[in-house]
């Protein structure tokens, strides 16, 4: 994953271009959004992540000024947004439904923030024709939004979006409503856009996929709180917390009980009928209570028992489930728990010629360094 | 066994397409059999000529059998062709009142909260629930010059406008005013309600987005509400128009004698005068007057309508 061009720090020193600063949302009496504080530089990709609920689209909305923080405060670029309605704010948005005017032409809906700027007739739709250049729509600039496809529209919410060159792009789940196909092809679109125009990008969306190809950084949101802010590969391999560990894709995770800490971590697990070994971590001390998280492709399986130095388990395949580049294992212990491990095909095989097969017994083996240790 | 056989095949015919022909062709029958055969009636009527006879007309007994006078009349007698001006003005009048005080109503309704919008929509269509003739009354009770209503409203005015101009009373009933006033009252409903089906369509997130594009409110209503409510507007006054021009009960209650409706006129001819040929004239006169440039701008709209789809 994170294939997208990163255009972070390049030349800008800024890093709270959006400052989201305490900002809590109460909707009659129940709180949306709970003093989230969040830092953007300019130019950055950003993605809130989430699921429904989770108060990402609030927060967006807030950004946008359609709704108003109940108490914190939101500045862009250096001012201070409290108070300053939606059309006077040098932010645009995206909308989830694009939102494009029924009654306009493609050419209208692009040019329509237009009119609001200080603006020739000539430049406007020079603006308009470089925007349908930008999304590649040049040859329907006279339909109408009802003559277009599902990707073309959402082409032309992202021109209409850009067209008055906002600070800050706000992107409410700009591929949710695309097949999968079109979504992927359209990721890199947008990734490639946001590097060509260097606009400061905030997304929102459910989609981890979406978030982690898409975005330099990530909030992870849950229940109205940010959980963690990083890079894709920061809340992909070292989540702060069960919530994020179990959020971004799957994960195996059991309780235990930190046994000793001297040069690597001894965990006692009881559901896994063994002591596992971990990368010390000096927040942890002996007999705390911990939660034990490995991801399904760190396991591997092998028929002969593993070498020295790594966490070995022995099981039986419980289940398997072929899907081409990789196979899902689910291996049963003897505690009766059920580990999933995910193992890519790299050698071309036969089905009969596979690591395992159903009720095979196997070794299941994982470095210290891939077991990820979380407070409880 | 014939019995049988034919019955299956009128129920496989019911099961298959047939009910939906039936459901289809219930309405236009209806239209066929209590619309259409009357007017034709009424065209029929409108070729005759006055008789002392039962029903009181008749035709002419040599070729063309049919007497074109009546339509001859609706031209050279300046009675119609004033009629049909103050029906169509009045109407247009009532119209644009019930748009300048609909349009704002059925806006706010769907701007308010759900429970407060049924409640509110209960109150538009309350009135119906009283019959009209009684409500026209009650108007002509307040409109008379010794109502409270028309001693408060002549109070304001004695305080308002200077000295010389002092009245005992506003003489509101009996006028052109008071039709107006009445019908706007009578047909706002009508006006309302096909507006706020409309409106309440529209996604809330084309008004985000126009503001989000740096629009005003005033410039998003005017950008984004007003013109993809169109089709609202002329379905309500399409709803207003047509009733009020043909207003009968309005204008012979609280309206004067010598500024009459069509409908008026229509009603005079058929009962009073006992012309039914020229009552059925008039009437097929003023269908056509508001059938014609309705089925204009049908055409064109539809012809425009297609020449957007494919352009």
């Amino acid at each position: 994953m994170n294939q997208a061009p990163k255009p972070t720090a390049a030349g800008t020193t800024d890093k709270s271009f959006v400052k989201i600063e305490n900002v809590t949302k109460t909707f009659a009496g129940l709180p949306a959004v709970k003093n989230v504080s969040i830092d953007i530089a300019k130019g950055e990709l950003f993605a809130l992540l989430g699921g429904s609920g989770c108060g990402k689209t609030t927060l967006l909305r807030m950004l946008a000024g359609f709704e108003t923080p109940t108490s914190g405060r939101i500045f862009i670029d250096g001012k201070d947004m409290t108070g300053v309605p939606p059309y006077e704010r040098p932010v645009n948005m995206m909308f989830q439904s694009y939102a494009l005017f029924p009654h306009m032409t493609v050419e209208k809906n692009i040019a329509y923030g237009l009119k609001h700027d200080q603006m020739n007739e000539a430049e406007r739709k020079d603006r308009v024709r470089q925007m349908l250049d930008l999304v590649q729509l040049s040859d329907l600039g006279h339909r109408k939004p009802h003559q277009l496809s599902g990707g073309q529209r959402q082409r032309v919410a992202l021109a209409r979006s850009l067209a008055k060159h906002p600070k800050v792009l706000l992107l409410d789940e700009p591929l949710g409503a695309l097949d999968k196909k079109l979504r992927e092809h359209t990721q890199f679109e947008i990734a490639n856009i946001q590097y060509k125009t260097g606009i400061t990008f905030v997304v929102v969306t459910h989609d981890q996929e979406e978030a982690m190809t898409l975005a330099t950084r990530i909030a992870v949101m849950d229940k109205g709180e940010v959980r963690q802010i990083g890079s894709a590969t920061d809340v992909y391999e070292y989540p702060n917390c069960a919530f994020v560990a179990g959020f971004i894709g799957s994960i195996n995770m059991f309780d235990g009980e930190v046994r000793a800490m001297n040069g690597v971590a001894s965990v006692e697990v009881p559901k896994l009928g063994a002591t596992v070994e971990a990368r010390e971590n000096s927040s942890l001390a002996p007999g705390q209570k911990v939660k034990v998280a490995v991801r399904p492709e760190k396991i591997h399986i092998t028929r002969e028992p593993p070498a020295a130095g790594v966490n070995a388990i022995e099981g039986t395949v419980d289940d398997l489930a072929y899907f081409g580049k990789d196979s899902l294992y689910r291996i049963k212990l003897p505690t009766g728990t059920v580990v999933q491990v995910n193992n890519v095909n790299a050698r071309r095989a036969a089905e009969s010629e596979r690591v395992a097969q159903w009720e095979d017994k196997v070794w299941l083996s994982f470095e210290p360094s891939s077991v990820i240790l979380l407070k409880d | 066994m014939n019995e049988l056989a034919h019955s299956s095949a009128l129920s496989r015919w019911f099961n298959g397409n047939g009910w939906r022909q039936v459901i289809i062709a219930t309405p236009y029958l209806w239209l066929f059999v209590f619309f259409f055969i009357p007017f034709l009636i009424i065209v029929w009527i409108s070729l005759g000529k006055t008789a002392p006879t039962s029903p009181p007309f008749a035709f002419k007994p040599e070729f063309p059998w049919i007497y074109l006078e009546g339509y001859g009349r609706l031209f050279t007698d300046t009675l119609y062709v004033r009629a049909y001006f103050v029906s169509v003005y009045n109407a247009f009048i009532a119209t644009f009142f019930c748009l300048l005080i609909g349009y704002p109503m059925a806006l706010g309704l769907t701007r308010v909260s759900r429970s407060w919008r049924s409640f509110l929509l209960i109150l538009v269509i309350l009135p119906f629930w009283t019959s009209f003739l009684l409500r026209v009354y009650a108007w002509m009770g307040l409109m008379g010059s010794n109502s409270w209503f028309n001693k408060g409203l002549t109070g304001i005015w004695n305080t308002v406008a200077p000295q010389s101009w002092e009245l005992t009373s506003i003489p509101m009933m009996n006028s052109n005013f008071a039709v107006i006033l009445v019908m706007v009252y009578t047909y706002l409903p009508f006006m309302i309600l096909p507006l706020y089906a409309n409106l309440e369509k529209l996604d809330n997130s084309l008004n985000e987005a126009a503001m989000d594009l740096g629009s005003r409110p005033s410039q998003v209503f005017r950008d984004v509400t007003l013109p993809l409510s169109v089709p609202g507007i002329i379905a309500g006054g399409l709803l207003v128009f047509i009733p009020a021009s043909g207003e009968l009960v309005i204008p012979s209650l609280v309206g004067n004698a010598y500024d009459p409706m069509i409908g008026r006129v229509i009603s005079d001819e058929f009962s009073s005068a006992r012309d039914w040929p020229m009552a059925a004239t008039v009437a097929v006169a003023l269908l056509l007057l508001l059938v014609v440039p309705m089925m204009a701008y049908t055409h064109f709209e539809a012809k425009a309508q297609a020449g957007r789809e494919n352009g």
